[in-house]
């Protein structure tokens, strides 16, 4: 995890006469329980090893490149918006809309596809920019209002759900809505969202998208003015501000990135299977904070990593896949998370405490 | 004792006054900061002292009176102006973030960048330098700018606000009540970087309702009582006693300790009822 790392710096010589200004000694073990991502590394490790060795398929699919190309793909879906929802959370807020957003998005561009016969990209471009506006519109709203971004986006949530259904029966009078490959731009469009690479594997594009994300977001998290900013504001917004930092706008642009996201993998859905239902997307923003929270973010916000996200998806989709691989019924998918769930908390909060904690240090 | 080059206060506060509505919050406040020295503002709680930072800091305009930089005129629109001008508060909830790392907190909203476009990023490498740098020059051995603020102890948290004022090139150092959440040891470290801050040549001007911490650290003394001005003191005009008798309003205190020298049943109260009279005399 060394992209999120900062250089570890010798130890300056102490000066002489300021022993009454003990400064707390940090030794290696704690430096690295304060990698918001280290606890998901391990329990990745765990997962993997675990399911690899309850794998029923003949030949060990799940720890071969074929299994690898399985639970990749599944993890993928999962970990571009958890980078996003993470991200989010960091900067202290939640986005409930999520999951719901990522139909909403595919049923736009099937509309515009299909019903309107628009070029697929000028419809992506759309897509991509209500989203934005759905984005700006929940966190307008979170700001003015100052009411928890639970209530103000549990609300888009079920409003977006609605409509998702209601809008597509009066279009389609069906819940689907099918996408065109005879529309202009598809096979471009197919290729760069929805198709796949290193053959004979076929791994999807999703997964490098999944990367290549959470690698911007690694970046602008650590290394920028605005990476610096999320944290802030999640961490104390009224301290942020003090010192100059534009905390509405702030959180507005995080908002609107997590909606955007939701357009990227609800444009990922619709033109890989030619076709979208009203259903996609509903109750996986739950995926999405479990991914973040066991990937390391702190749910009170101010903490946490788009490494350490991409991790919690990938522990997702390592059980999604393995619990199939292993001949269990697959209900036991969501007992399993929620145990994941638990034991990510518990760490956190553990971690949370030594970092925040004044006392027993000077 | 040095004065500004000019003579001239750094900063002078004349004839202030401020309402809110029919309410007198501040009425005619006359007071000097000088560079190299230490104001000190004393007041118990409703003195008005929040409301004379407020106005001090751009935050409140004030109604009456001038507020006079470099003894020139100034009335400013804003904290950002204040700030702009060399006026730095360091609030008592210190604007820090303790999740965050020192370095993140010090430059936090004027963070240093490097490389231009989309490959601009935070300069973290001169950011941890001018920590060292500056913590240094406060008496402090940061060894790793990565510690999170959250894990220092409150004097020490105390002294990166203080250096990020000053590193911002804060002229005029506003602490408020910087000891009052604070022990007894921790206290000391403090007022020894409002000593320190002196020496660096800023006015410092020291909010505190607390004259044990004041009058060991402070140049001149400003009493503040229900929106006025009770007295303007220089150190050689006054003692700790003083002070204390006036900020507690002498003949007030004298009454409550007999009130409770009459009260106390057992010896430890009646030595506190004693103590209390001895100060108020």
């Amino acid at each position: 995890m060394s992209v999120a790392t900062q250089p570890v710096p010798s130890p300056a010589p102490r000066q002489v006469g300021v022993s009454d200004e003990r400064l707390a000694g940090v030794g290696l073990i704690v430096r690295l329980l304060q990698r918001p991502e280290l606890g998901a590394l391990l329990g990745a490790v765990a997962v993997y090893l675990l399911f690899a060795s309850v794998d029923a398929t003949p030949g060990h699919k799940f720890s071969s490149i074929a299994g690898m190309q399985n639970w990749m793909d599944a993890a993928s879906s999962y970990g571009i918006m958890a980078v996003a929802v993470a991200v989010l959370m960091i900067g202290g807020e939640f986005d409930l809309s999520a999951g719901v957003m990522t139909g909403t998005c595919g049923l736009l561009l099937g509309a515009l596809i299909t019903k309107y016969q628009q070029n697929v990209w000028l419809s992506i471009v759309v897509v991509l920019l209500f989203a934005a506006l759905i984005g700006a519109i929940n966190g307008t709203l979170v700001v003015r209002t100052k009411l928890p971004s639970f209530i103000i986006t549990l609300a888009t949530f079920f409003v977006l759900r609605g409509m998702n259904v209601g809008v597509t029966l009066l279009f389609t009078n069906t819940v689907r809505f099918d996408v065109s490959d005879q529309a202009p731009g598809f096979a471009s469009a197919q290729s760069i969202f929805g198709s796949t690479f290193l053959a004979p594997y076929n791994f999807q594009d999703a997964v490098l998208w999944w990367i290549a994300i959470t690698a911007i977001a690694t970046w602008v998290l650590t290394q920028t003015t605005f990476g610096n900013w999320i944290y802030a504001v999640g961490g104390d917004a009224n301290a942020a501000r003090a010192v100059g930092v534009p905390v509405s706008r702030t959180k507005i642009i995080l908002f609107m990135y997590t909606a955007m996201s939701a357009a990227i993998v609800g444009i990922m859905v619709a033109l890989r299977y030619k076709g979208i239902q009203t259903g996609q997307g509903v109750g996986q923003e739950f995926f999405f904070i479990i991914a973040a929270v066991v990937g390391g973010c702190l749910l009170t916000g101010g903490y946490g990593s788009a490494i350490g996200a991409s991790i919690g998806a990938l522990i997702i989709g390592f059980a999604q896949i393995g619990i199939i691989f292993a001949g269990w019924d697959s209900n036991w998918y969501f007992t399993f998370l929620g145990v994941i769930l638990f034991v990510a908390v518990g760490v956190n909060t553990m971690v949370r405490r030594r970092a925040a904690s004044a006392r027993g240090r000077g | 004792m040095s004065d500004s080059p000019n003579g001239v206060p750094l900063l002078e506060v004349r004839h202030v006054g401020k309402y809110f509505g029919s309410v007198i919050a501040l009425k005619d406040i006359s007071m000097q900061v000088h560079a190299g020295e230490v104001t000190c503002v004393l007041g118990d709680n409703g003195a008005g002292k929040s409301t004379l930072i407020k106005i001090l800091s751009g935050v409140h305009p004030h109604d009456e009176g001038e507020l006079l930089l470099d003894g020139k005129p100034v009335r400013f629109n804003g904290p950002r102006e204040a700030r702009a001008a060399g006026i730095s508060v360091v609030f008592q909830d210190l604007a820090t973030v303790p999740l965050m790392s020192i370095w993140r907190n010090f430059f936090l909203g004027s963070e240093p960048t490097v490389g231009v476009g989309p490959a601009r990023k935070l300069d973290a490498g001169f950011a941890k330098k001018v920590i060292r740098d500056e913590m240094r020059k406060m008496g402090i051995d940061v060894r790793d700018p990565n510690q999170p603020v959250g894990t220092l102890s409150g004097g020490e948290r105390q002294a990166v606000a203080i250096a990020r004022a000053v590193y911002f090139g804060a002229k005029v150092l506003i602490l408020d009540e910087p000891t009052s959440a604070l022990g007894v040891k921790q206290s000391g470290i403090v007022l020894k970087y409002v000593v320190q801050a002196r020496e660096r040549g800023l006015g410092v001007i020291l909010i505190t309702h607390n004259p044990h911490h004041a009058y060991p650290v402070g140049d001149r003394f400003v009493l503040l009582n229900r929106g006025r001005l009770m007295g303007s003191y220089s150190k050689h005009e006054t003692s700790l006693d003083q002070l204390t008798k006036m900020m507690a309003g002498g003949e007030e205190l004298e009454r409550l300790s007999k009130e409770l020298e009459q009260m106390a049943t057992d010896t430890e109260t009646r030595e506190v009822a004693r103590e209390l009279r001895e100060e108020a005399r």
